[in-house]
């Protein structure tokens, strides 16, 4: 039982709310990103050399001011903060919510809530997996389920992609991600205190369905494109 | 109409309770969904048992102390308070399940009522405007805006009910303390003290064991005053400004 007692010495840095505000920008940090990261893949539909040219590119991005893969390492760094960030506020809520109702009901029904909304935190686990696997697929191990060359990027999203089971778990992960920011990029607009009429929460709710059919769609491509024999090596 | 009534048992806040089955015959479509646990506790009583305790005290809807779990429906399937909700909602031989407001902060006290206290002390920590005592002011010295005045005004009907915490997911109060930081933050009486009413509601709203908003908006379809769920944008916008304001 809480104790009945009034809270002193209140600062709104420790609040649920803080919490919640570095949950949104680290969000928003990540839309941007997958924005970003889609629509570099779709340089695979204009074949071999471009894309390989693309990656290349990336790593010589901000040169001379940067020295060669200087961009990469800063979206690294800014990406690996966001990601711990994310996290321990998540994990931080879901314990405060596990604690804020320790006798569930008997008979609960959801009226309002979007499946996707229900599933943020399974969501954002499975999206986690899925990254730990991507991460070791096409960054740090190179691995080709195919046991073919590693050190072409091209040649690797192709023999990734032409195993249906591959892709297979590259779809599900973008169901995933779909649903995340089917939420999450109108959750965190509300978290930022941008919603606070009728017409902007429906604004605010469609970015979210936006957000999350062009990211999770524009990602699908090239995994199913490779699978149908359309890109090839 | 007959029914079979799932109710929560619980002889106080120190013991186990469990849910408990009970038929009832002879229900009036009429009845409010208190006073057909009226009659329920009338036979209860006839039969030497102890009576179900429930909470209420107005029974039109405007004070805010009769929430009940229906059919995990908080208020139950209506946009109205229990007090309010007429058995017509509800059909011959079904079976209804009644449990108090779940919630860390809101402990039962005995069977389905609970102890709100904690709203009374999110209050306490900022809901509210200093005002000098005295004879009153001249009532259009201060103007308000009209559209803020009709915003303030319409979630100014949040009664305090609680029904916003128990149908959260999360245990949150969030739609209760945005209703307040709305109503009082767009009135100009309000604004002297926005910024430390909103930091104190929260850690109020947080020490008292509450949860985070999730922003899925099950509070608002709960709610028998239909509060929107911009209040909570509106919440957070003012923390923000606070934090940014250094407090
Ligand atoms: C890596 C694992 C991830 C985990 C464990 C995770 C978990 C969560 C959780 C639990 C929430 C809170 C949901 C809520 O309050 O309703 C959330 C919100 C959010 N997530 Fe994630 N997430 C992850 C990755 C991502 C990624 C990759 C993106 C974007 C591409 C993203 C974007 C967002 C956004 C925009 C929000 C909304 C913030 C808010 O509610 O204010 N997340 N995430
Ligand atoms: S008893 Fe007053 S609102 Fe229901």
């Amino acid at each position: 039982m809480a104790s009945p007692t009034l809270v002193k010495g209140v600062r709104s840095t420790r609040s649920t709310i803080a919490l919640k505000l570095t949950m949104a920008l680290s969000g928003l940090a990540f839309i941007g990103f997958v924005l970003g990261h889609m629509y570099g893949n779709l340089k695979a539909f204009s074949g071999h050399d471009a894309f390989n040219e693309y990656a290349h590119h990336l790593r010589e991005l901000g040169e001379p001011l940067l020295p060669y893969g200087g961009f990469l390492w800063v979206m690294r760094v800014g990406l690996i903060v966001a990601l711990v960030v994310h996290v321990v506020a998540a994990v931080a809520l879901w314990r405060r919510a596990a604690k804020a109702r320790p006798v569930s009901y008997v008979a609960k029904k959801n009226q309002a809530s979007s499946l996707s909304s229900r599933t943020m935190r399974w969501g954002g686990i499975t999206i986690l997996l899925f990254l730990v696997w991507h991460l070791v697929n096409f960054t740090i191990g190179k691995v080709n389920p195919q046991g073919g060359e590693t050190n072409d990027p091209y040649n690797l999203l192709v023999d990734t992609f032409d195993l249906w089971w591959m892709t297979a778990i590259y779809l599900v992960a973008m169901v995933a991600l779909a649903m995340h920011l089917h939420h999450g990029t109108w959750s965190a607009l509300q978290t930022l205190g941008l919603t606070n009429t009728a017409q902007s929460r429906a604004r605010a709710k469609a970015v979210g369905w936006i957000v999350a059919v062009v990211v999770a769609g524009g990602f699908s491509l090239v995994p199913l494109f490779v699978l149908f024999g359309v890109i090839t090596k | 109409m007959r029914l079979t009534l799932n109710i929560w048992r619980q002889a106080n806040a120190d013991v186990q309770g469990a849910m408990h089955r009970y038929e009832l015959d002879g229900v009036s479509e009429d009845m409010s969904f208190l006073e057909m646990l009226d009659v329920l506790n009338e036979q209860l009583n006839a039969k030497g048992e102890e009576p179900i305790a429930f909470d209420s005290d107005c029974r039109e809807g405007i004070c805010g102390m009769c929430g009940l779990m229906i059919n995990g429906m908080a208020h139950g399937p209506e946009v109205t308070t229990t007090c309010q909700l007429h058995m017509r909602s509800f059909n011959d031989g079904d079976e209804i399940t009644i449990e108090p407001w779940r919630a860390e902060a809101f402990p039962v006290v005995k069977d389905l009522c609970v102890d709100r206290g904690a709203l009374d002390r999110m209050i306490q920590s900022g809901g509210y405007i200093s005002a000098n005592t005295g004879s009153a002011p001249e009532a259009n010295s201060v103007p308000a805006a009209r559209d803020k005045a009709m915003r303030a005004f319409n979630v100014a009907t949040c009664i305090g009910c609680g029904a916003c915490v128990a149908a959260c997911p999360n245990g949150s109060a969030s739609l209760f303390v945005g209703a307040k930081i709305t109503h009082l933050g767009e009135l100009p009486q309000g604004q002297p003290e926005r910024d430390s009413r909103v930091v104190g509601m929260v850690a109020q709203h947080d020490h008292e064991g509450f949860g985070g908003c999730t922003n899925i908006g099950e509070c608002t379809a709960a709610c028998p005053k239909e509060i929107p769920m911009d209040v909570i944008s509106q919440l957070n916008k003012d923390l923000r400004t606070a934090l940014k304001n250094g407090h």
